[in-house]
């Protein structure tokens, strides 16, 4: 009886699987099939497997350049992002004072501020300071992503005990040298949370990056991408092959790190 | 550390300044130029709650706020539906379940710009070919009414975020003692008796966990709404971020869109505010 009830369930299970996944099959059989192939028929596979789409989209997006952009405007921000909110959350739990409580109270109420409220005049005042450059991203995004940091690293360092910074003091090590030398490595799960949430939201931001950046050569995928599909708009053979190329990076981030990444999500929700 | 240290301030500095000239000096600016004439460039004159009185006829206005409540209110009920149903699938006992853990999640890693592109090749070309094929006209044309619009946009959204809203339930549900469902099950509790009275009241946390991203998620949502309908046909599918977006950077009103903005603000803060508070106490009576 359970074990016959457990067998639909598994079933049920496989068929929402892959339900889930033929949006990604349909783009991915479509890339490779014509404009003419796609007219005539979507849903099988292509008749023959040519590359074509792909050459082309490559180029067009000029792929390499545009994935190194998302790379380094994702990894300096996020490192920065990790060290800074570290930082701060360390402050902050160590010195408890009402300027303290003000600060934290103050971090934590900017995450009620949806990003629409502060965009227009963000984007004036930095366009008068000639901010609007891959640097004035970067800023922003640690503006942005602090919050969420800081809240996540304060609520693990109140598990992590004073008795050990006062046991380094006296043997000598400095505020500094004890942050970075005992209290940090003991952050790492916390630290992989918090690089994993801020990792999979500057990688896909769209909306900040069409604000800010505005020079050709400097765009990050999503970005680039828009302006290839407004392109190939009638041309979905291209724009499919752009597609299954900007989500390559993300497949492979997925099948190496998914344990964290579904751990991270999950730590950075629940707390 | 105390306060008035200087490792305090210095450790503190970093993200003081980003948060304050990122966060706090555009909400500040922002809240004072929606009471003025600003144009991007010059403050222009103080026209008090003038920006704020002409929202309430702004049918454009009106109408996106109207849509994206609709939308959020279906979208909460199916996204929390769905997670906690694919939820309580993979915990149970089953061979697949980690790999249904990895397929389900995989949406929420892909940008929602990419992700709305690829639903419109799905119901623009996919629904039309398959509607040919089977003879079905309502899969004809989607897209192109409000309706189909809006129903698109609701499927793309529990589709993507249906994966995240699972993965918060099974953290709750793999954290329930099992003794005590075993004693329920052991006192003769039956499987609907078990749900209700033990497993809902101790996911009860999850709910406002759940409600709340998914709420906020989906009142704020942009890049979906772009990528999917760009607001079409006629705007009737525009959101009130996209409203305001428009607003600043097609039609140059920056005072009025940055009132809109604040409006903007001060209803996702009422409805987060509202929610943890209604849950919390929900919470603590069970």
């Amino acid at each position: 009886m359970r074990n016959r009830w457990n067998i639909k369930v598994e079933v049920l299970g496989i068929a929402l699987a892959i339900l889930w996944l033929l949006p990604f099959y349909l783009m991915f059989v479509n890339s490779f099939k014509s404009k003419k192939e796609i007219f005539l028929d979507t849903t099988s596979p292509p008749e023959a497997w040519s590359f074509d789409n792909y050459i082309t989209a490559f180029q067009e997006l000029d792929f390499l350049r545009t994935l190194f952009n998302s790379l380094l405007i994702t990894v300096v921000s996020v490192v920065l992002i990790v060290l800074f909110s570290a930082m701060a959350a360390y402050a902050l739990s160590r010195a408890k004072s009402k300027m303290s409580t003000f600060l934290f109270f103050l971090f934590v109420s900017a995450m009620l501020i949806p990003f629409q409220s502060v965009m227009i005049p963000l984007v004036t005042v930095f366009g008068q300071f000639d901010m609007l450059n891959r640097g004035g991203l970067i800023f922003m995004y640690i503006g942005f992503g602090a919050s969420l940091s800081i809240f996540l690293y304060h609520g693990a360092l109140n598990n992590v005990p004073k008795s050990l910074d006062e046991a380094a003091k006296i043997d000598g090590a400095n505020r500094w040298q004890v942050f970075w030398h005992i209290i940090f490595p003991i952050l790492k799960p916390i630290t992989v949370t918090v690089a994993i949430l801020n990792i999979i939201w500057i990688w896909n931001d769209y909306l900040l990056p069409s604000l800010v950046i505005n020079t050709t050569g400097s765009e990050t995928i999503p970005l680039k991408m828009f302006f290839f599909f407004g392109e190939y708009t009638k041309q979905w053979h291209l724009a499919l092959a752009g597609l299954t190329l900007a989500i390559i990076p993300v497949i492979i981030f997925y099948f190496f790190a998914q344990r964290s990444i579904i751990k991270g999500v999950s730590d950075g929700a629940v707390k | 550390m105390r306060t008035k240290d200087l490792s305090y301030w210095l450790f503190l500095a970093p993200v003081l300044l980003a948060l304050g000239l990122v966060v706090v000096v555009p909400m500040v600016l922002g809240l004072f130029y929606s009471f003025t004439a600003w144009n991007g460039i010059q403050t222009g004159e103080f026209v008090g709650f003038q920006n704020y009185i002409n929202l309430f006829t702004d049918e454009r206005f009106l109408d996106s706020l109207w849509f994206t409540t609709k939308f959020s209110v279906v979208s909460v009920i199916l996204i929390n539906f769905i997670g906690l149903s694919l939820a309580l699938i993979v915990t149970s006992k089953i061979k697949t379940s980690s790999l249904l853990r990895t397929t389900f999640f995989m949406p929420n890693l892909i940008g929602g710009l990419i992700l709305g592109f690829i639903w419109q090749f799905i119901f623009l070309k996919v629904f039309a070919s398959v509607g040919e094929a089977v003879d079905m006209e309502s899969l004809q044309a989607w897209l192109s009414t409000t309706e189909t619009g809006f129903w698109g946009l609701v499927i793309l959204m529990s589709w993507q975020m249906a994966g995240y809203i699972m993965v918060i339930y099974i953290a709750y549900l793999e954290g329930l003692p099992k003794e005590l469902i075993e004693a329920a099950e052991i006192d003769g509790a039956s499987t609907p008796q078990r749900f209700r009275y033990i497993i809902f009241p101790l996911v009860a946390p999850a709910f406002t966990v759940s409600m709340f991203l998914t709420l906020s998620n989906t009142f704020k949502l942009y890049d979906q709404n772009l990528s999917l309908t760009a607001g079409g046909p006629y705007n009737s599918t525009e959101m009130v971020a996209m409203e305001i977006f428009k607003t600043a950077f097609v039609q140059n009103a920056f005072a009025y869109a940055q009132a809109k903005a604040i409006i903007f603000f001060l209803i996702v803060a009422v409805i987060s505010l509202v929610q943890v508070y209604i849950n919390k106490r929900r919470e603590v009576e069970m």
